[in-house]
């Protein structure tokens, strides 16, 4: 049985989601900063895993090289801050059409080729390693060595220019993760929402209805790589460094849909609940594993339990931890396919 | 003297070609067969790196005469893995089947940097820094073994391919699982004996690679990068396909390093991958898909 998008949450999930918000907005007066830390990597892939869900959901296409529109809006924005002083919102508006046309390009060769599964999982981590090593020359964003975002002491939170402490980002990533929510559920209900909807369940059939396939796969393509772009143009300036490495490569694509896929790819709720069950439980494992830090030098042993706590999810739960949460907990109410 | 720089270079480059070559035939094989992408594939040759290092270290064993050994012990854990995890998942979705191998990669890595340490560790051979001159031709004894090596494998795996009974069971599992089935085939110990083949194929791999590359845990993404790139190059199913797109890679790399920068070696791999993926999907030996 196929968790469909059309798994509404139920009433009781609603109220649920509400108290979460409820908390979520109160946090940074609850707890430390620590935990602020945590909840801010929390939200960030609650975004990220639901940025790259679009694609997967609507489009149906794997991609495993996300990777590329983040670094493309992270570098965007980030050259266009600290050469011309412009404000990261413009930036993100650059990054994000930037990525977009990224993603359009990439989907138009994938699509217009008839790639599919693999070979299409494939070609996204080439254009993503491609552009990895092209930054990694690209020295009038420092190459290799990397590209640092002006740093200056700030008495307040600057959100214009997204310069502020830590609780101000915690906001930002917040609003972002709620507001990717919303946008999902509203086009969900439209008209694009539907065609979406039908691409993804029977492609052949949606064609034979007159739907322009190719246009809105693109679409949700082009979608799920803007919205990424933004993420990572926030992740440029909460760490204010950016290097090709890690920035493009296949770790941190592999990062953005762990949470998306844990949860429940297809899902609207399954990137969330991956990224609250995913982080926290990566942080779990480094604090219960401290002690024996302190004794012995294991580095590595948190992620090899992280490593055998995903194999055991997806053993368990092959369509996602969301989708079975869902229906044991009363949190949503399933359309029969 | 430029043509002979260029030559050396290329021989070179055909050699090491040979054991990339290697690697991506376990990797096709795997895909081939039981229809899985090994994302575990880079981490699966490191072990076998690994446990080379440790038998040249323990007992002074040449990291080619260890083939057999690491070989073994690889198609062990490939069948174990297979058997015992993947079979169970035999029909999940892409995007699952790809999370689990990217988890298996996770514990690998991190398995090994908990065992060995983040270091990169090397064997010193002996006949290191020999060479056979052919001519203008200056060739590293080591890289003509590994190459060597790389062949003798492949064949010996053509062979169980083309002549055994086993080995024809596996093509037809491969070529029609559905029809595989109705003539009576055991199709999950099939499927487990191929992965723990292309196992094996990717620990020889790792061996021979120790010959000539340092191993260090990180080594292993790089690597699985390549052997996607080569197999999608070479046709997924086709033995020879492999081999010959990884001499491909093999003498792109050599030469791209000698006509641009050399850490811009990958884009051409990288490039070449998108042209195929384009224009010639099956690859350059693969048959249409079915």
């Amino acid at each position: 049985m196929k968790a469909s998008w059309l798994a509404e949450v139920s009433p009781r999930g609603r109220w649920l989601l509400a108290a979460l918000l409820v908390v979520l907005l109160a946090a940074p007066l609850l707890v430390d900063d620590y935990v602020l830390s945590v909840l801010i990597l929390v939200l960030y892939f609650a975004y990220l895993g639901q940025a790259w869900n679009i694609m997967m959901g609507f489009a149906g296409q794997l991609s495993l090289g996300h990777a590329l529109y983040f670094g493309l809006g992270a570098y965007a924005s980030a050259a266009l801050y600290a050469k011309y002083g412009i404000s990261p919102w413009l930036g993100m508006a650059a990054g994000a059409a930037l990525a977009a046309v990224a993603g359009a390009f990439i989907g138009a060769l994938g699509f217009r080729f008839r790639i599919g599964g693999v070979y299409f999982a494939v070609l996204t981590i080439a254009f993503a390693e491609f552009t990895r090593i092209l930054f990694d020359h690209f020295d009038w964003v420092g190459g290799t060595a990397g590209f640092f975002l002006p740093v200056s002491n700030r008495t307040g939170n600057d959100l214009v220019m997204l310069r502020g402490a830590p609780v101000m980002f915690y906001y930002v990533w917040l609003a972002g993760a709620a507001g990717v929510l919303v946008l999902c559920r509203g086009l969900l209900s439209s008209r694009l929402g539907y065609y979406w909807l039908a691409i993804r369940e029977d492609e052949v059939a949606a064609e034979a209805l007159g739907i322009d396939t190719f246009r809105y796969k693109i679409l949700a393509v082009m979608l799920s790589a803007a919205l990424t772009a933004c993420g990572g143009v926030v992740y440029a300036f909460y760490y204010n460094n950016l290097f090709p490495e890690p920035v493009f490569s296949i770790g941190r694509s592999i990062d953005m849909l762990l949470g998306a896929v844990t949860g429940g790819v297809g899902t609207m709720m399954g990137p969330i609940v991956g990224a609250f069950i995913l982080t926290p439980l990566a942080e779990a494992l480094t604090v219960a594993l401290s002690p024996l830090q302190e004794v012995m030098r294991l580095d590595g042993l948190k992620e090899v339990f992280y490593g055998l706590c995903v194999v055991l999810i997806v053993v368990f739960q092959r369509h996602g931890v969301w989708p079975y949460l869902s229906r044991k907990l009363g949190l949503g109410t399933e359309a029969k396919p | 003297m430029l043509l002979d720089t260029y030559l050396n270079q290329i021989v070179s480059g055909v050699l090491t070609g040979l054991v990339y070559g290697l690697s991506a035939l376990g990797l096709s094989v795997i895909f081939g067969v039981c229809k899985i992408v090994n994302f575990a594939h880079g981490e699966m040759m490191v072990i076998g790196m690994y446990v080379a290092l440790l038998l040249f270290r323990w007992l002074g064993l040449d990291p080619l005469v260890s083939i057999p050994l690491v070989a073994l012990l690889l198609f062990g854990l490939g069948y174990a893995l297979q058997a015992g995890v993947i079979n169970r998942l035999i029909d999940v979705p892409d995007h699952m089947q790809f999370l689990l191998l990217a988890a298996v990669a996770i514990i690998i890595v991190s398995g090994c940097l908990m065992v060995f340490g983040p270091d990169a560790q090397n064997v010193p051979l002996d006949y290191a820094y020999d060479s056979y001159a052919l001519g203008p031709l200056l060739v590293d004894k080591v890289r003509v073994l590994a190459g060597a090596a790389a062949i003798a494998v492949a064949l010996l795996l053509g062979a169980f391919f083309r002549w055994t009974r086993t080995g024809k069971s596996i093509r037809a599992c491969a070529d029609n699982l559905m029809g595989a089935r109705v003539i009576g085939l055991d199709v999950r110990r099939l499927f487990a004996l191929s992965f723990g083949l292309g196992a094996a194929c990717i620990g020889a791999a790792g061996c021979i690679l120790l010959t000539l590359v340092d191993v260090h845990p990180y080594l292993a993404t790089e690597y699985t990068l390549l052997a996607f790139v080569i197999v999608i190059v070479g046709g997924l199913g086709s033995l020879a396909g492999a081999l010959l797109a990884g001499v491909l890679i093999g003498v792109s790399e050599a030469v791209a390093g000698l006509l641009i920068d050399p850490s811009l070696k990958s884009m051409f791999s990288f490039g070449l991958l998108i042209l195929v993926l384009l224009f010639r999907p099956q690859g350059l030996m693969g048959r249409r898909a079915g």
